[in-house]
């Protein structure tokens, strides 16, 4: 069956949560579903299904690019690491040095995205520097 | 007693007994009230067992089946449906658009740099980037593999193998 038909669920609820710029393609046998969904919750609404389809994720052959929309720059943010914490780095990239550590569970302040995966973040103690976003919340 | 006034009497009597069978407007207009409640939107007027249907819906399938439930409430004679079918802004708003355009893919350079900070936290897994195939190898929770899933996805890769990983 065509990927886009295999993952039409998934494809349904993204309209469906109005996802926004959102865009379905295939290529080479992997489908590309990529979209900003309102909220965090969306998110994870998403990539259930996603697992609901293919359990564990290891068919392959979809890859899933939703980010969460509503952190905005200004706001506050969530650690949501397992439950260590967070290094704060001084540029975006695990080769920075580490100038800080936020919390797990505590709230900083979104500075900037600087690019999707880094945000540049600052702690309540002013320790500012840049956080790997997969470990950060802003709902 | 005289024949013809044993048929009056008759009569009376079947007239009185045929009205009093007969359900009352204020019964049929509770009755079709309760009927069409599920259909929002729709109010009902009765007049001697004429239903009148009024409001607005959604969709010609409610209209229909406020129809049918009114037309199934005892003593309705007839139902006179002046109810429109409009779709109101929020029903008419359109499903999220869906673009279908080509994907550009990390380059190998740039992918190979975010995929080893993304498996950074993961020290049992180990990535290989080649013409944007990330591939995985070692083995992970599922709770973890998940999270890196997530993270790898993002990165654009043109596809994430990870028949080389084990979940646990």
């Amino acid at each position: 069956m065509a990927l886009s038909e295999k993952y039409k669920e998934l494809i349904g609820a993204a309209q469906a949560a109005q996802v926004t710029n959102l865009n379905v393609a295939e290529t080479d046998g992997v489908l590309h579903v990529s979209g900003n969904a309102p909220t965090g919750a969306v998110k994870d609404q998403l990539w259930d299904i996603y697992n609901k389809i293919d359990p564990n994720f290891l068919a392959g052959d979809l890859v899933l690019d939703i980010t969460s929309a509503n952190a905005a720059e200004g706001c506050k943010v969530k650690v949501v690491t397992e439950s260590s914490n967070l290094n704060i780095r001084k540029g975006p990239g695990t080769d920075q040095p580490i100038v800080g550590k936020a919390a797990h569970g505590e709230i900083i302040t979104l500075i900037n995205k600087s690019n999707e995966q880094w945000w540049l973040v600052k702690t309540n103690d002013g320790e500012e520097g840049y956080c790997y976003s997969q470990y950060l919340s802003a709902d | 007693m005289k024949n013809s006034v044993k048929l009056f009497l008759a009569m009376l009597a079947v007239t009185f007994y045929v009205s009093a069978c007969k359900p009352k407007d204020e019964t049929i207009q509770k009755n079709v009230s309760e009927a069409i409640k599920a259909v929002q939107g729709v109010t009902a007027e009765v007049k001697e067992g004429v239903v009148t249907l009024s409001g607005t819906v959604a969709i010609a399938d409610a209209k229909t089946s406020a129809e049918t439930a009114a037309k199934a409430v005892e003593g309705v004679k007839s139902v006179t449906n002046n109810i429109t079918v409009e779709a109101s802004p929020a029903t008419a708003a359109p499903a999220t658009v869906v673009t279908n355009n080509p994907v550009v893919n990390a380059a190998d350079e740039v992918l190979s740099k975010s995929v080893k900070d993304a498996i950074k936290d993961f020290p049992s897994v180990k990535a290989a980037v080649k013409d944007g195939v990330v591939s995985l190898t070692g083995e992970l929770a599922v709770t973890k593999w998940k999270l890196l899933k997530m993270s790898l996805d993002a990165l654009k890769p043109k596809k994430v193998d990870a028949s080389g990983l084990t979940v646990k």
